[in-house]
């Protein structure tokens, strides 16, 4: 054995373990988006009505309107088993927030009212309205992975933060006690998950 | 009872393989010679992984939900032959899988070495045996696929939905991994040979055949991988430099550049410490690849969930990565070439060359796969390396690559005649020129594609016309007819001819690659019912849209009518399917082939009633090109490794099916009588 070359050989394995052992630390799935501390797309749709029979209402929903308020937009589909998950979440939220101000919107992601009037009438319902995207056009504009995702946008019309997944409570609650706390811009230009 | 049979046989297993590694390398160190106890511990842990994975596969079948594995990617409601793919359709299974392939490669090798009773087979069994090892400890640990669950579920989630949407799954994962898997073996001899320090090329040798088959079964998996990007992900492509197509890009590489240099050292005794580098990093990199891959280092459509796993990964890599470079280090006086170079216009240098190419090639391929981790550790920002990277790095690669391809069976071993080089480089000289003026002349007019199509035609000529030489060379020496004389000039040399039906192959591939990547057209539109596009010489009009529920999905189609100079020519149904548990629908292009390009439709978004879709077409020349060659690859395997008969390819100048010594291979021979039969 030439036991020089085998130490030089093992000391060069360190930084290359080094770099793995540090990969693993890491998420990969952590999309940063570039939206958080930027002016949230425009968008204007249709709200769903609740019913197939109902007379079709002229209500849309317009970003620029909601200037001054908090809005949380999350995108979902009946066909997305997270959105079960997530549902409750919202569902118990909304209320409690929408005193304080704070406007929810669900926008239909690649689906049909149909389907998702019985998902949600099977959900328990939907304290908040549900907004129809034909096209998918402002879920390519906000830059849509997937669903569910959800956006929190500021008083002063500033994506505040994405999460992609499944809402949680914690996100909720610290998300918006925050911009509610900070009054009038965004906080901080948190992103990710 | 499965869950039982299962897990106890791993158990057993694992003792095996613990014993079978101390046996091994005891014996080997000690008395220079193979264990009795690790051969037949070797056979006993084939069959009991035989076992466990049939047990999983009961499993699945059954829908036996007391299973966690069955519980995890089970249901009902998938068909028989999704159930039984899905063996490998997550982590725990493919674990299962990989521990079920190497262990019958183990007790191949020890099988097919039971007549040597030699160091060198000692400590390889020994290093079979420790890689196992590790495979089984995952087993019973963090990818136990055996556990119990109690409850027992009714129904399962079902497997992944990309991974039950086409027949191709079940066919790119067991090619990948007896490839993958494969490459153990060559790295077993080659630490055998580091340890026992008998290093000439006896164990290149005992290798090759092994290489080769492992090379073909990667090269299989790695063509049935794109087809099934193609088929199902629904953007059109084949290859997009994601990470997992890297990490079985890269092994590839260096096995390649190994199956060339090998002969490097069979010829002239060069090359010894280089191609046990080869065979190592091989290994290492498909080890690297499944802990990029398997632990969530790196995101990409492959990775399963990560967990515990990811750490022990890191640490068999660490192990290995130790233990063989410490080795290879430390033995390397040993490694010194008996022959040297006589001529820069030889063989010998167009295998230099080659293996310099493909040793660049892994470089990038692994400096891009790997930035962005580094780019996080050292910056701390998130950078994704995109294909413009690797085109823009790997082309100018790709076309020497493809020159040598077609330069070097002209070639002779030692040294040439500018006369010889001359004759050997005339036809395919003069089908560069033909490729370019055709291709020209049919429009294209990209620089690299212009370039790729003359070397592809200088380098299919180059391969072929070997086969003339040969059947030629039989013909005047021995008065042969002339599909006799080709029959036994293949035959005399399999593994020459073989090698160069695989280059054919290569370039057949390497065609459909360069025309339907730089002469690909698409277009999108909105269309209503009974409108029409137009893309290249089609029109494609949407009919209508319906929707089927199947058991496990939800499907959505749109009729297509395809019309070519106004007649209907086809009719098509590009669709969308809806997993419950998926975040995106699952798209399934509609594919037309045929032999001269591909019309690929996908289905982008509809109006719920109908009334309006949008498709995206897409036409690529010569996709299915890329398929054939693959299949004509695979071919030259066949013929080159095929069990019995042909000739040793170190029978220098001697008749077909004459026998002499090994060590002939590199000791200078007299020049034959007939050239052509002998090189």
């Amino acid at each position: 054995m030439n036991w020089k070359r085998a130490t030089i050989a093992l000391l060069a394995t360190t930084p290359i373990l080094a770099l793995f052992a540090f990969g693993l630390t890491r998420d990969p799935r952590e999309i940063p988006s570039p939206l958080p501390g930027r002016d949230a797309p425009a968008f204007a749709m249709a709200v769903m009505p609740p019913a197939a029979d109902a007379p079709a209402t002229s209500d849309t929903v317009r970003l620029a309107e909601q200037r001054g308020k908090i809005v949380v937009m999350n995108f979902y589909a009946s066909w997305c088993l997270a959105c079960r998950d997530e549902h409750p979440v919202l569902q118990a939220l909304a209320p409690e927030y929408r005193d304080k101000g704070v406007e929810f919107y669900g926008v239909m992601y690649k689906d049909s009212p149909d389907a998702l009037r019985r998902w949600i009438a099977e959900m328990g319902g939907q304290p908040y309205p549900t907004l129809v995207d034909p096209g998918a056009r402002t879920a390519i504009d906000y830059g849509l992975y997937g669903v569910p995702e959800t956006f929190f946008i500021g008083r002063d019309g500033r994506v505040a933060r994405k999460h992609v997944g499944p809402v949680t409570r914690d996100v909720i609650r610290a998300t918006l006690d925050s911009l509610l706390a900070a009054g009038g811009g965004t906080p901080e230009a948190g992103g990710g998950a | 009872m499965t869950r039982l049979v299962g897990y106890s046989g791993i158990l057993v297993a694992l003792a095996l393989s613990l014993v079978g590694a101390v046996a091994a390398f005891v014996a080997a160190a000690r008395r220079g010679r193979t264990s009795p106890l690790a051969r037949s511990a070797a056979y006993v842990n084939g069959a009991l992984l035989l076992v466990a994975n049939l047990a999983m596969v009961v499993a699945l079948v059954t829908n036996d939900f007391s299973v966690s594995y069955v519980a995890q990617v089970g249901s009902r409601s998938t068909p028989l032959l999704f159930s039984i793919i899905s063996l490998w359709g997550a982590l725990e299974g493919s674990i299962l899988f990989w521990a079920g392939v190497l262990t019958a490669y183990a007790a191949a090798v020890v099988f097919t070495s039971r007549r040597r009773d030699d160091a060198t087979i000692g400590y390889a069994t020994g290093v079979l045996h420790a890689v196992s090892l590790f495979f089984l400890i995952l087993l019973v640990g963090p990818a136990n696929p055996f556990g119990l669950v109690t409850p027992v579920p009714f129904d399962g989630p079902g497997p992944n939905p990309l991974l039950q949407n086409h027949v191709l799954m079940a066919v790119h994962p067991p090619l990948l991994y007896l490839g993958y898997v494969g490459m153990t073996v060559p790295f077993a001899y080659a630490m055998g040979a580091l340890l026992s320090g008998k290093l000439d090329a006896d164990w290149s040798r005992a290798t090759r055949r092994w290489t080769v088959t492992a090379w073909g079964f990667l090269t299989a998996a790695i063509i049935a991988g794109m087809w099934w990007s193609y088929e199902v992900l629904g953007w059109g492509g084949y290859w997009a430099w994601d990470p997992v197509e890297n990490a079985s890009f890269m092994p590839w590489l260096t096995a390649t550049a190994f199956i060339h240099s090998t002969m490097v050292e069979e010829r002239r005794g060069m090359l010894k410490g280089w191609n046990v580098t080869l065979v190592i990093s091989t290994f290492l990199l498909t080890i690297l690849g499944t802990f990029l891959t398997r632990s969530g280092v790196l995101s990409s459509v492959h990775s399963f969930a990560g967990g515990s796993i990811g750490y022990y990964f890191l640490s068999f890599i660490a192990v290995v990565l130790v233990a063989s470079l410490v080795i290879l280090a430390g033995k390397s006086d040993a490694l010194k070439s008996e022959g040297r170079l006589e001529s820069a216009a030889s063989r010998e240098t167009a295998f230099l060359v080659n293996n310099l190419l493909f040793t660049v090639f892994t470089f990038t391929v692994l400096l891009g796969t790997l930035y962005p981790l580094v780019a996080e550790a050292i910056r701390g920002v998130k950078v994704s390396v995109g294909a413009p990277f690797f085109n823009q790095m790997t082309l100018p690669l790709c076309m020497a690559l493809l020159f040598l391809l077609g330069v070097g069976p002209a070639l002779p071993w030692r040294r040439t005649t500018p006369e010889e080089l001359r004759r050997k480089l005339l036809a395919p000289g003069a089908a560069l020129a033909l490729a370019l003026v055709v291709a020209f002349a049919l429009g294209e007019r990209d620089a690299y594609a212009l370039a790729g199509f003359a070397f592809t035609g200088f380098a299919l000529v180059g391969n072929l016309q070997e086969y003339l030489f040969g059947a030629r060379a039989r013909m005047r020496a021995l008065g042969e007819r002339a599909p006799t004389a080709l029959v036994r000039a293949v035959a005399a040399n399999r593994r020459r001819y073989g090698g160069y039906l695989s280059h054919v192959g290569v370039l057949v591939a390497t065609a459909g690659i360069i025309a339907s990547s730089a002469d690909k057209s698409e277009h999108e539109a909105t269309l209503r019912r009974g409108e029409s596009m137009t893309i290249g010489r089609y029109t494609v009009r949407y009919d209508d849209t319906w929707g089927r529920k199947e058991p496990q999905r939800f499907v959505v189609g749109s009729a297509v009518t395809v019309l070519r100079a106004g007649a209907v020519i086809d009719s098509m149904a590009p669709r969308l399917n809806f997993y419950n548990m998926s975040s995106q629908p699952v798209t399934t292009p509609a594919v037309r082939t045929t032999a001269r390009e591909d019309l690929y439709l996908i289905l982008m978004a509809f109006e719920q009633d109908g009334s309006k879709v949008t498709i995206k077409a897409i036409v690529e020349p010569f996709v299915v090109w890329i398929w054939i060659g693959g299949l004509v690859v695979l071919l030259g395997v066949v013929v080159a490794v095929w069990p019995g008969g042909g000739r040793r390819p170190s029978a220098l100048g001697a008749r077909p099916g004459a026998s002499r010594p090994q060590s002939a291979a590199r000791t200078p021979q007299p020049e034959t009588r007939i050239p052509e039969l002998a090189r």
